[in-house]
């Protein structure tokens, strides 16, 4: 296996996509929301309640990966302190630099090289915002 | 002189000779490309054509009465000749240029929709078009009142002909539009016998050919199209051109599609009478250039024959069937008996997106994605497939480095 292949698929990512651990829609939720790639039609819908965040999505390896370790980094957080943790993201894999607030997520910063998926990644965290109303 | 030109026999080693691009790296890796069926490579034959537009020849056309103009329009519209031959036009006014396949299709909805159909009339298409063909249809539908009705595909990727008969039932079909070959499943329509069926019923006929004019010989007065459009740049020509060919009684019946220079008789501060066909129908300055270009690409593939074109892919596709069943848990979407060189497939547990990505490392490049084709992936249960396409310069080695290239992709996610 070369290595470019594995550098963004890596076992993290991998695992998370196979056997996500806050995927499945809660019986109750305070706020949620849907999100879209009109380029795939990949979605997520991310449901917010009891400070923490569950995700139901349909998509690719990235979008799986990254919504779970959304809901994980995010869990206890206020709205402000994920509005920050977002914009820390979105630098992230805009520009590979890899960032100690953001934990498990720099598994992610392989992506500023494949311009085309960064929209995969960054799709949760839309909707988040959207469902906390940023 | 082209490589390809020479040779009696078709050899893709000096036909890819021909293609300066297929020389590039990606990611340290040779290209493999294998997305055709979304824009073709160009061959020198063209970029030389244009770039001699440019350097040597090159006016306004239509318009100057001195040499350039003149040398540039005669050019011009020298291509409007090929094209008709290219598709056996019965006269080269039947043949309009505009800048792609979805141009020439929303020119029909726009002109022949709201000037000749009438609200309560309806419009058949099928489940496998291209928005292309499906959303000039839904606009016409809600500017102007005409019905839009779907017809099914079978599981294998073919015309329903049980559920055509259904949708003209009650005589109100007077427009049929559909593709000659779907982006997406590679099947060919039948289209002699779709023209011949919307005739018996009153039917005008549109044919999708932005797929299909790349692989095989289309004869428009053979097939009996009203109808039948394609874009340059699919038959390795350049992006910008497009080509509508309408029967000539059906395009002099046909209001303007976009007003302005070129396309008038007289004009008046309160009037304007228009030109005939085609030049009615193009407005402005058309792509010249780019005209140009298609018309070195018609030359080009015209040069090696589509009979042998069509044989390539034909072994081409078995071959890349056969492949892609060896690979485990590969599906092929649709199993039409007639089918092209366009192979859309889904891998178990595997994502289009994740496909494609690993496989660009590869240097492999196919589509990922919907395909512009939404509601036919929908009506095939999947949310996207990956798609690989072939063209006049793919080889046998280049299928054989996608089956193993998705091999690798598995054990990626395995």
């Amino acid at each position: 296996m070369s290595e470019e292949m594995t550098q963004l698929y890596q076992e993290l990512i991998m695992a998370r996509a196979r056997s996500p651990h806050f995927a499945g829609r809660p019986a109750a939720f305070e706020h949620h929301a849907q999100g879209e790639n009109p380029v795939c039609g990949d979605q997520v819908e991310v449901f917010v309640g009891n400070a923490q965040v569950r995700h139901e999505s349909r998509g690719c390896a990235i979008l799986l990966a990254s919504a779970d370790l959304m809901a994980e980094a995010v869990a206890g957080k206020t709205a402000a302190e994920v509005s920050e943790l977002h914009a820390a993201f979105e630098q992230m894999v805009e520009t590979g630099q890899t960032n100690p607030a953001l934990g498990d997520l720099n598994a992610l910063a392989g992506l500023w090289e494949y311009r085309s998926r960064i929209r995969c990644a960054t799709l949760p965290w839309a909707a988040l915002a959207q469902a906390l109303g940023a | 002189m082209s490589a390809a030109l020479q040779a009696g026999a078709f050899d893709v080693e000096r036909i890819r000779q021909d293609f300066p691009i297929l020389t590039r790296t990606v990611h340290g890796k040779k290209l493999v490309f294998l997305d055709s069926a979304a824009s073709a490579q160009k061959p020198r034959a063209v970029i030389d054509a244009m770039a001699h537009c440019m350097e040597a020849q090159y006016a306004n056309v239509h318009r100057g009465l001195h040499f350039m103009s003149e040398r540039t329009s005669e050019a011009y519209e020298a291509v409007r000749d090929k094209v008709a031959g290219l598709i056996n036009a019965a006269s080269r006014d039947e043949i309009v240029f505009t800048r792609n396949g979805t141009e020439s299709i929303n020119l029909v909805a726009h002109s022949f929709g709201r000037a000749l159909l009438k609200a309560g009339d309806a419009v058949v298409v099928s489940e496998m078009e291209h928005h292309a063909n499906l959303v000039p249809w839904q606009m016409l539908r809600d500017a102007h009142g005409v019905e839009l009705r779907i017809v099914k595909i079978t599981d294998s990727g073919e015309v329903d002909f049980a559920s055509l008969e259904a949708q003209f039932a009650d005589g109100k079909v007077k427009l049929l539009a559909i593709t000659h070959m779907s982006n997406v499943l590679g099947s060919y329509t039948p289209a002699e016998r779709l023209c011949a069926f919307a005739h018996a019923r009153g039917a005008k006929i549109l044919l999708d050919g932005a797929q299909a004019i790349v692989h095989r010989r289309v004869d428009v007065q053979v097939i009996g199209a009203d109808f039948y459009v394609f874009s340059g740049h699919k038959l390795y020509g350049p992006t910008g051109i497009g080509v509508l060919y309408a029967r000539r009684e059906i395009l002099e019946d046909m209001p303007p599609f976009l007003g302005g220079g070129d396309m008038i008789n007289s004009v008046s501060y309160t009037h304007s009478s228009w030109a005939r066909p085609p030049h009615r129908f193009e407005a402005g300055t058309p792509a010249i250039i780019e005209t140009i270009g298609l018309g070195a690409a018609i030359d080009y593939v015209e040069a090696i024959g589509f009979d042998a074109i069509a044989a390539h892919e034909r072994a081409l596709t078995e071959h890349a069937l056969n492949m892609l069943a060896d690979v485990p848990g590969l599906s092929v979407l649709g199993r039409a008996q007639d089918r092209g060189g366009v192979i859309s497939f889904v891998m178990q547990d595997i994502h289009a997106h994740d496909i494609a990505t690993l496989l660009d490392r590869q240097g492999i490049a196919v589509r990922a994605g919907h395909h512009c084709a939404e509601p036919l992936m929908g009506r095939l249960g999947v949310s996207s497939t990956a798609r690989a396409s072939f063209g006049v310069y793919t080889t046998r080695a280049e299928i054989d480095a996608l089956k193993s290239g998705l091999l690798r992709v598995q054990q990626v996610f395995r």
